[in-house]
């Protein structure tokens, strides 16, 4: 009776071992599981700085009309068309974009819109730079 | 080249930017802020041809070579009259590459490292949205605006009925295509939203009538700006969002500038309205035709002028239309040489674009201390002996101070009135671009010359000479 009861009990015991030990195995995965997503979730932070790229150009956008606002308020109105000419070449950055959709070495849709728009953005600052120089190049002090 | 070294030089050029805008605060600087601005522009060009994106040359060096051509070219020969319609034709130019630069993005997403076709990031479709649709409306709002002032679209408000509903409308229905975008990244909802647009962009400057440009060049420079801002978003370069931020808002301080001009709130210039009263006015002001008006020859006005000590010359657009900044200079010039003090008085919304007359006087080696802003000059009206007022009309109608009930009632005026005597050329009796009548005409001490502003300078130098 003893006995029975005895090899009952270690029964008992050896499956609570086993199920005990699962689980351990279960923890110790997810464990390694969350160890592994925090790795990468590191690695993102690190690699954005650790806010999201499009608030990172939020704070650059924002303190950069602060800028411009300030410069150009002290821009004397005797050169509001140059003002004009140069701020419209160098909106003409926008060629960044361009160069880099026609950088590929395949020919496609992409790379033919990237083309167009070089062409677009040189243009205009050429145009504009040069037309800016002839304007600033009339104005005079008195002889 | 690393990554960050790259992001250093994009600061760099943006630097530069900053320091060309910063140069414009005196014609001194301004020349080699405009070459601290190429500077920029190699820079940030540069730069991004030795990313390791960037494989093929040929088909960049062949688009540079076509574009800068073309550019230089146009920008050695193109008049200085021309310049407002210039300038206009440029903005569309930087909105169309914003929709192709868009474009690009949305079919090979992976030259920018936006993800891949299909699965482009939330924000950056965001981004692009907004890049390609404030792009659209750029360019063709600028075409409208070159077409008006280059003379092949009337410059005369095209208006009718619906007409703010109808824009109302196509602004709502390129929202809802936008959000369908971000939300699907659907190619065809992408050129939908292209296409209203480009649609709106037309109905929004239609209506806008010839004077009013100014406002409308200068609120087309700022959206390229911030075209350029949506793109730069997009492709996470900061050089694109400051430089965009920069023109954004130089454009939106220079359309606040004419509106104050012209007291009038931005809403009331884009709504248009003004020229629909323009032909009601005119007509009413016709009933003041057979008042009389003192009108006088060159010769008289070369003999007032001769003997006067001070002169203040008030130009407008009729000078820049009639190319008289030549025949004017000279006269000021002979006037000078006689002892008489000359100097140019410029209303912030003289001319088809913001400093529009300063540019033509410098054109004609007007010496640029001898050109003062409203501000400066009003104070010395009353002291002047003589005000020439060659062009200009509206900008000098006292009604703007003392008759409410003028639609230009409250706009700052050049006072003009309380000069000793008042020259006016004029082509005719016609009332301004506003429609309404200037009493200036009929005052005692104002003398009308009539006939074209050129001739009438020209004129007057061979009386003077004589």
């Amino acid at each position: 009776m003893a006995d029975q009861t005895l090899s009952q009990n270690a029964g008992e015991v050896r499956d609570a071992a086993l199920s005990l030990a699962e689980k351990a195995a279960q923890l110790a995965d997810s464990l390694a599981d969350g160890a592994h997503n925090m790795a990468d979730g590191a690695m993102n932070v690190a690699a954005s700085g650790g806010v999201s790229a499009t608030v990172m150009g939020l704070t650059v956008f924002v303190l950069a009309c602060f800028v411009g606002y300030y410069v150009v308020w002290k821009v004397t109105p005797a050169l509001h068309s140059p003002l004009m000419a140069v701020t419209n070449a160098i909106s003409s950055v926008i060629i960044v974009g361009a160069l880099l959709a026609s950088g590929p070495v395949d020919m496609n849709f992409s790379k033919i819109m990237g083309f167009l728009a070089v062409v677009l953005a040189s243009v205009n600052i050429f145009g504009g730079f040069i037309v800016a120089q002839r304007m600033l190049q009339m104005f005079r002090k008195k002889k | 080249m690393s990554e960050n070294l790259s992001a250093f030089l994009y600061l760099v050029a943006s630097v530069c930017f900053i320091l060309s805008l910063r140069g414009l605060s005196s014609p001194d600087s301004a020349r080699s802020g405009n070459i601290l601005g190429m500077i920029g522009m190699a820079i940030a060009i540069l730069t991004t041809l030795a990313s390791p994106m960037v494989l093929s040359y040929t088909t960049i060096i062949v688009g540079i070579l076509i574009g800068g051509s073309i550019g230089t070219v146009i920008a050695l020969k193109i008049k200085m009259t021309a310049l407002p319609q210039l300038v206009a034709a440029f903005h569309s130019l930087v909105g169309l590459a914003a929709v192709f630069v868009a474009g690009a993005a949305l079919y090979a997403p992976g030259a920018y490292g936006l993800g891949t076709v299909g699965n482009i990031h939330f924000a950056s479709l965001i981004e692009m949205g907004l890049g390609v649709a404030i792009g659209a409306i750029t360019f063709t709002g600028s075409l409208v605006a070159f077409g008006k002032l280059q003379g092949i679209v009337s410059g005369v408000p095209v208006q009718f009925k619906g007409q703010h509903m109808l824009n109302l409308g196509f602004g709502i229905a390129l929202i809802v295509v936008g959000i369908f975008f971000v939300a699907t990244e659907s190619h065809t909802a992408f050129w939908i939203m292209v296409a209203l647009a480009l649609v709106l962009g037309i109905t929004v400057i239609i209506p806008i009538g010839g004077a009013d440009m100014p406002v409308v060049v200068s609120m087309l420079n700022s959206y390229s700006g911030w075209a350029a801002c949506g793109i730069g978003f997009t492709l996470q370069n900061n050089a694109l969002i400051i430089t965009g931020a920069l023109v954004g808002a130089s454009g939106a301080i220079l359309s606040y500038i004419m509106c104050k001009g012209m007291n009038r709130s931005i809403f009331n210039v884009i709504l248009g309205g003004f020229g629909g009263e323009a032909a009601g006015a005119g007509s009413a002001a016709g009933g003041d035709a057979d008042r009389p008006v003192k009108s006088g020859s060159a010769d008289d006005a070369a003999f007032i002028m001769r003997n006067a000590s001070s002169i203040i010359i008030v130009p407008g657009y009729g000078m820049a239309v009639a190319q008289a900044q030549h025949a004017l200079r000279e006269m000021g010039d002979l006037l000078k040489a006689q002892g008489v003090k000359v100097r140019y008085a410029i209303h912030p919304v003289a001319g088809r674009m913001p400093g529009h007359m300063n540019v033509l006087l410098a054109e004609a080696s007007v010496p640029y201390d001898d050109v003062v802003e409203m501000d400066e000059i009003n104070r010395d009206f009353s002291s002047a002996d003589v005000a020439f007022v060659i062009g200009a009309n509206d900008i000098t109608n006292p009604a703007a101070k003392s008759d409410p009930a003028s639609p230009i009632f409250g706009m700052p005026i050049l006072e003009v009135e309380k000069a000793k005597t008042v020259l006016f050329i004029k082509r005719g009796m016609a009332a301004g671009y506003a429609g309404i009548q200037n009493e200036l005409f009929f005052k005692d001490n104002t003398m009308m010359l009539f006939g074209d502003a050129k001739k009438m300078c020209e004129e007057i130098v061979s009386h003077l000479d004589g």
